[in-house]
């Protein structure tokens, strides 16, 4: 059994206590809805960017404590990377919490995103974690409609 | 087992209380281990624990009956449909419909809802019509409505609710109206537990000759249902809530009703004749049973439903109602704990709210401890935009949990609000 400890470290909790970024944009250039139907977490990801680089990013939105802080330590960790610095993160983000990363055994760089690592415990809240990556991901491939973890 | 419950149940004991420990052996599940510690199962609105007489049925239907129903002259297939039609007079009975083919089987209460809304909906809901339906309906009896009225062009009218969670029937007899083609209503919601005034809104609607629907899936192993003296028109409800299979439930309708509408889905079992120029339906109840049944499922459900009856629906009500206002009481004095739905008229649901701690941080803390409850919007999305919450905890009860379980359930949201400090 995994200890409810290592998935609600101190450091994720105070991200979901004083979320960063956590505000609209007003320069933002790029918007994107993200939505989990399954549990309800929503939010809006705000983006300036400045040709290839993420300016500035803010967020808004409601969901549990894994998906706040997820979506705040994301904005801290691509605030000033290149659109293919963050697919990076994104790409080796998303097979950390599914598991398929072991970040204490392979190379990456996601750096203090690996706290979150705990919930590749907790399959039911992978989906919280990586919603704010999946609404970036698709921000910065300007989709149009809304993103869904389902 | 069930015999011996009877036995148990029907000596006159010292009191009439359920023998919960006696229960409790019939479902081998409640033994489970989770996460190290003992499964506390407080998720009985999602889907009750099977006690083994059902799952005994199911094993003995594959090993000494499967057969086709309705189709063979070989012995296999006879028993096999006796078995079948045998489970059918077992649901007439316990919901006292007046007749067996009023029992049509279907694999839940949404499809349940979903062919009445494509059945009745087709026949008697047109343009202009109107189907009204309350605020506190589970989505399967919303989205149904939505669909017809927006392939028809009717109108979907809600009856609203208060901040207890009560509906607010005295908004509606100005709602209903010439156009009005039916009410859609749920008997106890799966969101806040509220049970609804359905004897005095089927009497409101009968006045105006409107039918009414009761989507019964979260009442029926909860509170006696006697469809005649509610005299509703429509009543549905899923095996899988009342100690029976997935995949498995219940449409009664009156006799009149059904035979005025439409079959549901074309195919084997629910025609007499087919030709290419002309096919001619089948009977009731098989004109809206098409294709091959749940078999094992109808049996199964007759076995849960017989069961239940074993042990007296009246004495679950009774013992669940004394768990409620236990688990009322000591999870509603946990400081930040705010319930949400709080009907007077109420049973086997406690919806909450933890301060600033969201539902599914909850949920995985409490299953870490073994407990296993309910965390999101209950397929309830109206409600809880009503309520201004994203979404709830929900513990919900059954006659096989224990007062003591409750108090583990007290035990870990103290641990939840630890972790969150």
């Amino acid at each position: 059994m995994s200890d409810i400890s290592e998935l609600y470290q101190q450091v994720i909790l105070d991200h979901n206590k004083k979320p960063r970024n956590f505000r609209k944009l007003e320069s933002a250039n790029r918007e994107q809805e993200g939505y989990n139907p399954l549990c309800g977490d929503q939010l809006t990801l705000y983006l300036e960017m400045d040709g290839k680089v993420i300016k500035d990013i803010g967020f808004q939105g409601s969901g549990c404590a894994i998906s706040k802080a997820s979506a705040s330590m994301m904005t801290a960790a691509v605030k000033g990377k290149t659109k293919d610095e963050a697919e990076v993160l994104f790409d080796e983000f998303h097979r950390m919490v599914k598991g398929e990363l072991d970040p204490e055994k392979e190379e990456n760089h996601l750096g203090r995103l690996t706290i979150l690592s705990g919930v590749r415990e907790y399959p039911a809240r992978v989906k919280c974690a990586s919603l704010s990556w999946h609404t970036l991901h698709a921000a910065l491939e300007n989709k149009d409609e809304a993103v869904s973890t389902e | 087992m069930q015999a011996q419950h009877e036995i148990e149940n029907a000596m006159p004991a010292a009191s009439d209380k359920l023998n919960i420990e006696s229960i409790r052996r019939d479902f081998p599940i409640l033994n489970l281990k989770v996460h190290g510690r003992q499964l506390v199962y407080l998720d009985n609105a999602a889907t009750t624990q099977k006690p083994q007489v059902v799952l005994d049925a199911i094993q003995r239907y594959y090993t000494e009956q499967n057969s086709n129903v309705h189709r063979g002259v070989h012995y296999l297939s006879q028993l096999a449909t006796r078995e079948y039609e045998g489970a059918r007079v077992k649901i007439q009975r316990f919901i006292n419909a007046a007749e067996s083919h009023e029992v049509i089987f279907t694999h839940g209460a949404t499809e349940g809802i979903n062919l009445i809304a494509s059945s009745y909906g087709r026949k008697f809901v047109h343009e202009g019509d109107e189907v009204i339906i309350s605020a506190m309906e589970h989505h399967s009896n919303i989205v149904p409505w939505q669909m017809l009225c927006e392939q028809v062009g009717a109108k979907l009218r809600i009856i609203p609710i208060n901040e207890k969670g009560e509906l607010l029937i005295d908004d509606l007899e100005a709602m209903i109206n010439a156009r009005t083609r039916l009410i859609a209503l749920v008997h106890l919601s799966n969101a806040l537990g509220t049970i609804n005034p359905v004897k005095r809104v089927i009497d409101i609607a009968h006045s105006h000759d409107v039918p009414v629907l009761l989507d019964g899936a979260q009442a029926t192993s909860h509170l006696k249902i006697d469809v005649q003296e509610l005299d509703c028109d429509f009543y549905v409800f899923s095996g899988h809530k009342v100690c029976g299979p997935t995949g498995i439930g219940v449409l009664y309708g009156k006799s009149q009703w059904l035979e005025s509408m439409p079959p549901f889905m074309g195919g084997g079992d629910m025609i007499s004749s087919v030709s290419f120029e002309k096919t001619t339906y089948n009977s009731l109840p098989y004109k809206f049973e098409a294709g091959t049944p749940n078999i094992e499922g109808a049996i199964g459900l007759g076995v849960a439903l017989d069961y239940l009856t074993g042990i007296g629906i009246d004495r679950i009500a009774e013992y669940e109602n004394e768990l409620l206002d236990y688990a009322t009481e000591v999870i509603g004095s946990i400081p930040g704990v705010k319930l949400i739905g709080t009907a007077r008229e109420k049973s086997s649901v406690l919806s909450f709210t933890l301060e600033n701690i969201h539902p599914h941080d909850i949920g995985t803390i409490l299953d870490q401890e073994g407990i296993a409850i309910r965390a999101g919007h209950h397929c309830a999305q109206p409600v809880m935009k009503f309520f201004n919450v994203p979404a709830t905890a929900r513990a919900s009860f059954s006659f096989y949990n224990t007062k003591q379980e409750i108090d583990t359930l007290a035990e870990g949201i103290q641990r939840v609000i630890e972790v969150f400090g």
